[in-house]
């Protein structure tokens, strides 16, 4: 059994007076994929903001490496190791690619590993070295989500946060982008993944949550999650 | 698309432009003026579009381009360390024995560009570098002013203690007004800030027992080393060219710094910023400290060289001309904005004899501006290549997604 990476007890976050998490538990091993799947507005974009500090729980205890990290401010947050790719891929648009990889890695002072990591990414994504010059907000719409993701991996973190990866794009590009996400896992990083696409998610993933109304209703291996009847029914459209 | 629509929106300009000036010249001038502008902006747009290779095979790239090359060589020319030294050289001979050739006047005007270049480059950290819309800036310039005059007067403190101090206070100001508006953005961070400059016109204009009210502070202390007091016009202008030639160096490091690229990224996206680990809090409180110090330290070398300071040289329409040197300029970019101080101080200066409409033709140049070079004159050079592409294929291979 692998070590706890990451675990959620009881959080309970608000916006303003209304409850939008209502008590979440959950845990991601280390080297796990992890897939929050749910209907929109279930919370499953906030369980990964109170993760990341942008959002401060009122109940309830996160706890990364086994060090308390409730509400401690996403720099400290991203300072521990845990590097999110936020919803909607939010690269810098007037940055160069380049430029948004080294923005991935400001907290960190190694220069020489910095231009080794981003290498390494070069590697993975070659769409991206080919394309280093030119500005984040020319890129197409995958093409950002890969430098996304090489942005996020560039401040080396234990953790990865995917926010709907699939979101507006192409079902073509989706797939790709879900190879690259395993082939990253395979490299050793773990990952929770929050999406819509629930099928896509579930096939990838290792290990399931499914979230309604602000609570956790399911967790399960992820491919028992893909035959629940329950699952299939609300979630990957079979009746 | 383009030929069409550059020939339409240069009419609009020019009938525009010749409605505006129709009540300061008569209907002839006018007729004669919008003629000129269309004319000229229709031979302008005929030969950018010659020279620019936009929508051509390769080949015929390649081939405009070698024309391009023996028609106007200096496109290609690519300054190297020595053509850059020698500019250096010259242009720190001419600012450092120009105005020994002039007179008082011309020194005066220099002096207070010297002034502008100071509070645009501070300026340019906030809105600039950070992207904070800041209309409120000229107040941390008074709270510099006041400093300095207040000290001076009541206590006799000399102007080299003064100017750091005068520095700091701003720098204090900035904090708070940075914690006030911490969570507000673009227009409301507008609205909060030209709400600041009013406070503190207000309490200057009306806290008489320490302000003196509308009357302001007369004689402060002129700045004296030794025996020797600044005295001379020129005197002012050496002062003020090191206070600016120490702003550029300080405000360059900055620009390149960690600190530095954490303000672009929020300019750029504040939520990607802060997902990347940038401290935006700190980052914009510490860009409106650091923007107030310049200002501040403005404000101690105005008072110094005026001894006299009133309310009425801190209202919200100079935020305003500083702001659109910033912009005349090249957000961000620091030869655009020192380039952009000098044409706003300067220009108005030269078109004295238009006296009644020079603000006029001064509002019409930024309009133009805004239209043909959004980027500034000398935009950063990031927002060159996002305007024109094609001179960075160099290192890629592909054109743009968009």
């Amino acid at each position: 059994m692998s070590p706890s990476l990451l675990k959620l007890e009881d959080v309970h976050a608000y916006y303003g007076p209304i409850e939008a998490l209502k008590g979440i538990s959950l845990e991601v091993k280390e080297g796990e994929i992890v897939a929050l799947i749910g209907a929109n507005g279930a919370g499953k974009s906030t369980v990964l903001m109170t993760i990341s500090g942008a959002l401060a729980p009122r109940q309830g205890r996160i706890e990364f490496l086994d060090q308390d990290i409730t509400g401690l401010p996403t720099h400290e947050i991203v300072g521990r190791g845990i590097s999110q790719v936020p919803e909607g891929r939010r690269i810098f648009p007037r940055l160069t690619v380049n430029e948004n990889l080294e923005m991935g890695a400001f907290l960190r002072r190694d220069r020489h590993e910095i231009d080794a990591d981003r290498a390494t990414i070069f590697e993975q994504f070659p769409i991206l070295k080919e394309r280093r010059s030119q500005l984040g907000g020319t890129l197409s719409g995958g093409e950002q989500q890969m430098l996304a993701i090489g942005r996020a991996l560039m401040a080396r973190p234990r953790l990865l946060l995917l926010d709907e990866p699939s979101l507006g794009l192409a079902p073509i590009v989706v797939r790709k982008i879900f190879e690259i996400i395993r082939a990253i896992n395979r490299l050793g990083k773990t990952i929770l993944l929050v999406e819509q696409n629930a099928r896509a998610a579930l096939t990838l993933a290792h290990r399931g949550y499914v979230m309604e109304t602000g609570r956790v209703v399911m967790a399960d291996e992820a491919h028992a999650l893909l035959s629940n009847p329950r699952v299939r029914e609300a979630y990957l459209g079979e009746g | 698309m383009e030929l069409r629509k550059k020939i339409l929106s240069w009419i609009g300009i020019s009938v525009w432009i010749g409605l505006l000036v129709l009540p300061f010249v008569g209907i002839r001038q006018a007729a004669l003026i919008t003629t000129a502008i269309l004319l000229g902006g229709l031979l302008w747009s005929a030969a950018v579009r010659l020279s620019g290779s936009a929508g051509m095979s390769s080949r015929f790239r390649t081939k405009t381009a070698e024309m391009n090359r023996r028609l106007m060589p200096w496109r290609s020319f690519r300054p190297t360390a020595r053509h850059r030294f020698s500019l250096f050289v010259l242009l720190g001979a001419v600012v450092l024995l120009g105005p020994l050739g002039m007179n008082n006047y011309g020194v005066d005007v220099l002096t207070l560009a010297g002034i502008y270049i100071v509070l645009a480059l501070g300026l340019n950290i906030v809105v600039g570098m950070a992207g904070l819309l800041d209309l409120g800036y000229v107040s941390f310039y008074a709270i510099g002013a006041y400093t300095y005059a207040l000290l001076s007067t009541q206590l006799g403190v000399s102007f080299w203690i003064a100017l750091p101090l005068g520095g700091l206070t701003a720098a204090a100001f900035g904090i708070v007004l940075g914690v006030i508006t911490l969570r507000l953005r673009g227009d409301y961070l507008a609205i909060v800030t030209l709400g600041f400059i009013q406070i503190v016109h207000l309490v200057l204009n009306n806290w008489d027992r320490v302000t003196n009210g509308p009357n302001g502070i007369l004689n402060i202390g002129r700045p004296a080393l030794g025996p020797f007091v600044f005295s001379q016009p020129i005197h002012f202008y050496y002062l003020i060219l090191t206070i600016a030639g120490l702003t550029i160096l300080a405000v360059n490091r900055l620009s390149r710094s960690r600190i530095g690229r954490a303000w672009i990224a929020i300019r750029e996206d504040e939520v990607a910023a802060q997902a990347m680990g940038v401290d935006t809090t700190r980052l914009k409180i510490l860009a409106f400290a650091l923007g107030a110090f310049w200002a501040g330290l403005a404000g101690v070398f105005f008072a110094g060289k005026f001894a006299f300071v009133s309310p009425e040289s801190f209202t919200f329409f100079e935020s305003v001309i500083v702001l659109s040197m910033v912009v005349l300029g090249g957000m961000g970019s620091i030869p655009g904005v020192v380039l952009g101080a000098l044409i706003v101080v300067i220009l108005p200066e030269v078109l004295r004899e238009f006296a009644s409409y020079r603000m006029l033709i001064f509002g019409a140049a930024l309009v133009l501006m805004m239209i043909f070079r959004p980027q500034g004159l000398i935009g950063n050079p990031r927002r060159r290549v996002e305007l024109r592409p094609e001179d960075d294929v160099a290192t890629t291979s592909g054109r743009p997604a968009v």
